[in-house]
């Protein structure tokens, strides 16, 4: 029998999700007898070419392509989890949500004191992705089935929930190990 | 006019097993040329507004959420320029120390993170493999006692990031002035154990690092390489210091640019060029102005920088290095890797003696002094020169933050790297496989952070697609 399939991304986050993934430490070879990884950050396939048991999604939503990464996500995963509180609720990018989105950009390309900006233009290229008005969580986006908080949630928590959700069994876990900071 | 009709723009995107968000374009004309390169940077935050209003002691817990791959940089980084706003930046002897220890457990557990997780799928299998077996997972069935080590090295750099920041991602021990903690016995014990082994995997690293390029050196000679200048922080005395030194500048030939400055000067020295194409700027040191004051930062250019290093494994290794260069600086590209391992050889040296040292149980945890409304911290992150600026207000508010990070740095380099590697393997209009891999591991050779660099975080994709000026697509090529 084929391994279940998991699939991984970063949209607006620190990738610090991944890499608490990464400090279950020696467990990851015990992880990786369990299920293949299919699209993610730590291999090289980039795209959905088989339908994915789990999406473990990491940040939120701060540009156009984050949204069109998590709907590809949500139609090729049976179960979509938001990993840390960027993908729950925004996270730190979010702090930006109460300020208009030209006074960050002016900040940072036209204000900064070793900025040297001789057009004085905000770069604007076609190639560059839109930047959302907001944050979004990503259950603003698209639906989500379970979310595990935290920053980032230890990575005890995430293997006790791999393991939970790959047996079939009920997610039970410590009061010690929902961390909220 | 013919010849701008037939020029043909690829896009790549997205570069994977890097660490942010990012794609390439390069446009041709119609005889096969590269007329040019460039890797957007496509992720923004815009911390440096939100960041505004905020208290100062919450900078060192803030920034490193714009980074989960070395957290403990920014951290540290921005605690150096919130101690000068205390007045604390002569810390005692226990929060030095205890904060270098945080800084080489961090130094250690990137850098095997980025060997053995990222980049030596590519020199186990070679840079052509099938991307099926070419990754961490591959090494880890064909290699398991090699992916072993680098689980268990990374882990030990963890922990000691936990002992000393509280957590392994996003701690809080640094604060300003100081230090929350000291190391107990008991944990100082727990790592004693290992250490020596560390230093043993940590220099079977470094070998396979440096026999792979001088075994393939006529070919990685000229793999996505030029001539460069090279900036880092070094100690007073010309040795290599990745938590505290001046800013220090060579050209591609060694000659010194800028010498033994004083980093609270920095906006003296160093300016940052926005172009309309990339959200990530291009830094350049102003005597020499945008075209050409361009320079590397991280591993190479602290190692092409120092004149030694002070433990004794490390400094013997650097002199076989600098042996190469006859004197001069390598800039072969490829060679960071090579660098990066010295670092991180030297990272356990430098662990080894800091848990020896009886301070780290002294109790004497914060200073504090004048205050003042500005501070700067600089600190060498694993990726290179890492600079925080903030201003305050009598309300000990942010009213102003500037972050130049390290990957921002070796933006220039970057581009340079896909134009040069662009030009040798672009095979006419056709997008192949290996054109991919030799710029995406071209990429890699730079550990590139585009998260922070952007103060953005994530991972670059890799699509290719070949348009005429038009935008009629001609050829596109999805790597599954």
């Amino acid at each position: 029998m084929d391994k279940p399939k998991i699939a991984t991304t970063s949209l607006a986050g620190c990738f610090g999700c991944h890499m608490s993934l990464i400090d279950i430490d020696d467990r990851i070879l015990k992880l990786i007898q369990l299920v293949d990884f299919h699209k993610s950050p730590i291999d090289d396939i980039k795209k959905f070419s088989e339908r994915c048991l789990v999406g473990l999604i990491e940040g939120g939503c701060c540009n156009e392509e984050n949204v069109k990464v998590l709907k590809q996500f949500r139609k090729n995963c049976d179960i979509l989890i938001s990993v840390g509180d960027c993908a729950i609720m925004g996270g730190l990018p979010a702090m930006r949500n109460g300020i208009p989105l030209n006074e960050c950009l002016e900040e940072a390309y036209l204000k900064g004191p070793s900025v040297y900006n001789p057009s004085n233009k905000i770069p604007n290229d076609p190639e560059l992705p839109l930047i959302l008005d907001r944050v979004y969580a990503c259950d603003e986006v698209v639906k989500i089935d379970f979310k595990i908080a935290g920053c980032p949630p230890p990575a005890d928590t995430l293997w006790t929930a791999m393991v939970a959700l790959l047996n079939g069994k009920p997610l039970e876990l410590a009061y010690e190990m929902i961390k909220y900071d | 006019m013919a010849t701008k009709n037939a020029l043909k723009r690829i896009a790549i995107e997205p570069v994977t097993r890097i660490e942010g968000h990012g794609k390439v374009t390069l446009m041709i004309d119609d005889e096969g040329h590269v007329v040019q390169a460039r890797m957007h940077v496509v992720e923004f935050r815009g911390f440096e507004r939100f960041a505004q209003g905020r208290p100062y002691w919450e900078m060192p817990v803030l920034v490193q959420r714009l980074c989960g791959i070395c957290p403990v940089s920014h951290h540290l980084a921005a605690a150096k320029a919130v101690d000068c706003i205390v007045g604390g930046e002569n810390l005692t002897p226990t929060a030095e120390k205890m904060r270098r220890l945080m800084h080489y457990g961090q130094t250690f557990q990137s850098h095997a993170l980025h060997f053995f997780h990222l980049v030596s799928p590519d020199l186990l299998f070679g840079f052509g493999a099938d991307p099926a077996i070419r990754n961490v997972i591959g090494v880890a069935i064909k290699f398991p006692d090699l992916a072993v080590q680098g689980v268990m090295m990374r882990k030990y750099g963890q922990e000691i990031i936990k002992a000393t920041a509280g957590k392994k991602i996003h701690g809080t021990g640094a604060i300003p002035g100081g230090i929350n903690k000291n190391l107990s016995i008991e944990e100082r014990d727990v790592f004693l154990k290992d250490i020596d082994q560390m230093v043993n995997w940590a220099v079977s690293a470094l070998k396979i690092a440096k026999d792979y390029t001088s075994e393939h050196l006529k070919d990685l000679a000229s793999f996505g390489s030029f001539p460069s200048n090279h900036l880092s922080l070094l100690r007073q005395d010309g040795a290599l210091d990745l938590y505290h030194g001046n800013l220090c500048a060579i050209d591609a030939d060694g000659k010194k640019i800028l010498d033994q400055v004083n980093y609270n000067k920095y906006l003296d020295y160093i300016s940052e060029e926005v172009r309309p194409w990339s959200y990530m700027k291009f830094p350049f040191i102003k005597s020499i102005g945008p075209e050409k004051g361009w320079y590397r930062v991280g591993p190479l250019a602290r190692i092409n920088n120092c004149k030694f290093i002070d433990t004794p494994i490390a400094d013997k290794e650097l002199k076989e290095f600098k042996a190469l260069g006859n004197g001069k600086p390598i800039n072969i590209t490829m060679a960071y890797h090579w660098a990066r391992m010295i670092e991180l050889v030297h990272a356990a040296e430098k662990i080894k003696a800091l848990l020896n040292d009886p301070d780290l149980q002294g109790e004497n945890l914060v200073v504090k002094g004048k205050r003042r409304s500005e501070g700067v911290g600089l600190i060498e992150a694993p990726r290179g020169t890492l600079f925080h600026h903030y201003r305050v207000n009598e309300n000990d508010q942010i009213v102003m933050a500037n972050l130049i990070v390290s990957t921002t740095h070796n933006n220039e380099p970057m581009n340079r790297a896909v134009q040069k590697v662009a030009e040798e393997y672009l095979d006419g209009k056709e997008i192949t496989e290996g054109l991919l891999n030799h710029i995406e591991v071209a990429i890699r050779a730079y550990d590139p952070c585009l998260s922070c660099a952007t103060h953005a975080m994530g991972r670059m994709p890799l699509i290719v697609e070949l348009m005429d000026t038009s935008g009629n697509l001609i050829d596109r090529k999805v790597r599954d």
